[in-house]
């Protein structure tokens, strides 16, 4: 294994006394105050994350977009300059290379923002399927830092605090700013069901604002409340909810396959799946009990025999209860389906419920 | 810095047992609490099972992941902590006010083998 690598902002943390944890190959935050401390921030007011961890790469060239709509499930063709939409790059089985977001700059200028882990590989996989057509593929990834800007109180916090007017973006847009010489990427997009917005910049920009931040008294949050806040809202985290073996449409994100534009690679699975069904789905799991499930706990039915395992569990912060995403048969995964989820020595009772626990609250 | 209350016995796992004549009450050092975080599920065994030293007899859960309680004695369950099943940050609040168990000692010698607070304080240090 090679050595964790560090954000713009690691010595920041470390002065700042956070938690450091390895996560996708870098040495991250995981918690300031504490998780609880910080998943409330975000829900009630704001917070700033470190996620420069994460990749970009730029894709140009004349036949940018043509490839881009090739290697993605969502379709770009819909959308137009200063625009971002989700989607997933899948493998020629339909299961998942990662979820990104693409934003378009500009014609047949995108770049795609996607997850720490999965940067070699998806490079690897962006150029290996680029050969057969006439792009440019640049990886900027040890370029950009980046911020998110997360809560109801993000909007203003933008404004009193980095003097960045965000009231004209809506939800998956951009803009470019030329902040203080260096021009930046500001858009309104998060990974926390709440209004927010992240900030793609030069290192020297990222802990300049960083410091802002910091002196304004904005709460620091590590990646362990990401992970709260985002599991609460049903967004997927790539290695747990989507992975190689499990496609989009299993996980249930058919809204971001397009099956009606042109060949994309994936389609033919994702086609058959959704009009003859996944054989396994992605569901969400109330229990009974306080016991919390976890990561890789085995899901069993009621006759105790195993039909799935659980993908992300926690005991709620803003849900009161044990709840759990989980990858089940698709025989099980019908809402109210009773089952149980292995503890430890016991087995628990559960219930099939939506995999959305907490509602967003999305400035549209 | 971690409380270590003196006259209490640890274990490299982090437990303590606090001994009243026969009985011992058993819960995770203030160490422990800190470096869990927020507790939020403690799983306990019921009053009349055995716990063995060295074996496993709960999980506290923080918000991020669940660790094994490990007994550092052996013994019957003679109560447990119900304040816990409804709060169990109080374990955040005082780790060893809020013990876990209380353990009717079946092998008081198995003491010997656990650590006083001065050679805890010099075993979370190293």
């Amino acid at each position: 294994m090679s050595e964790n690598k560090f954000t713009c902002l690691h010595d920041k943390h470390v002065a700042q006394g956070a938690l450091m944890s390895p996560f996708g190959g870098f040495d991250m935050p995981i918690q300031y105050a504490g998780i609880v401390e910080e998943h409330n921030a975000v829900r009630n007011a704001v917070g700033v994350f470190d996620v420069s961890h994460m990749g970009e790469v730029h894709i140009t060239g004349p036949e940018a977009q043509k490839f881009v709509n090739y290697i993605f499930t969502n379709d770009i063709t819909k959308m137009e300059v200063g625009g971002i939409q989700y989607g997933m790059m899948l493998y020629p089985d339909g299961g998942t290379v990662d979820d990104l977001l693409v934003y378009t700059m500009g014609e047949n200028d995108y770049f795609l923002v996607i997850n720490a882990a999965n940067i070699d590989k998806d490079v690897a996989w962006i150029n290996e399927q680029a050969v057969k057509f006439d792009v440019k593929v640049d990886n900027q990834s040890e370029s950009y830092g980046q911020i998110a800007v997360q809560g109801p109180e993000a909007e203003k916090t933008m404004k009193a605090v980095l003097d960045i007017d965000c009231t004209d973006l809506t939800f998956y847009t951009f803009k470019l700013v030329n902040y203080h010489g260096d021009n930046i990427i500001v858009s309104r997009t998060g990974y926390t069901g709440e209004d927010g917005f992240e900030v793609y910049a030069s290192h020297d920009t990222i802990r300049d604002m960083w410091d802002m931040l910091m002196t304004a008294g904005v709460q620091p949050c590590g990646l362990g409340c990401r992970d709260t806040l985002r599991f609460e809202v049903g967004l997927p985290l790539y290695g747990d909810e989507l992975t190689p073996e499990i496609t989009p449409i299993m996980a249930g994100f058919g809204f971001f396959v397009k099956l009606d534009k042109e060949d994309f690679i994936g389609k033919d699975v994702c086609a058959k799946q959704k009009a003859e069904g996944a054989p396994k789905k992605l569901v969400g799991l109330e229990l009974h009990d306080k016991a919390i499930p976890r990561h890789g706990y085995e899901v069993c039915n009621e006759n105790d025999e195993p039909v799935g395992y659980v993908t992300t569990g926690y005991r709620g912060i803003s849900v009161d209860k044990s709840i759990a995403v989980a990858l089940v048969d698709a025989a099980y995964g019908k809402l109210g389906t009773p089952l149980k989820v292995h503890i430890r020595k016991k087995y628990f009772d559960a219930t099939v419920v939506k995999k959305k626990f907490h509602d967003k609250s999305y400035k549209k | 810095m971690s409380k270590i209350i003196d006259g209490l016995y640890y274990s490299e796992s982090h437990e303590f047992v606090k001994v009243e004549g026969d009985f011992g009450y058993v819960g995770i050092t203030d160490y422990a609490q800190h470096e869990l975080g927020n507790v939020v599920y403690v799983d306990m065994p019921e009053v009349d099972d055995e716990v063995e030293a060295g074996e496993d007899f709960g999980a506290v859960e923080s918000v991020k992941a669940a660790s094994d309680l490990v007994s550092p004695v052996s013994g019957t369950v003679v109560e447990v902590n119900e304040a816990l099943e409804d709060e169990p940050g109080l374990i955040n609040k005082d780790a060893f006010e809020n013990w876990i168990i209380k353990v009717e000692l079946s092998d008081k010698s198995e003491l010997d083998g656990l650590m006083d607070a001065a050679a805890y304080k010099a075993f979370i240090n190293e």
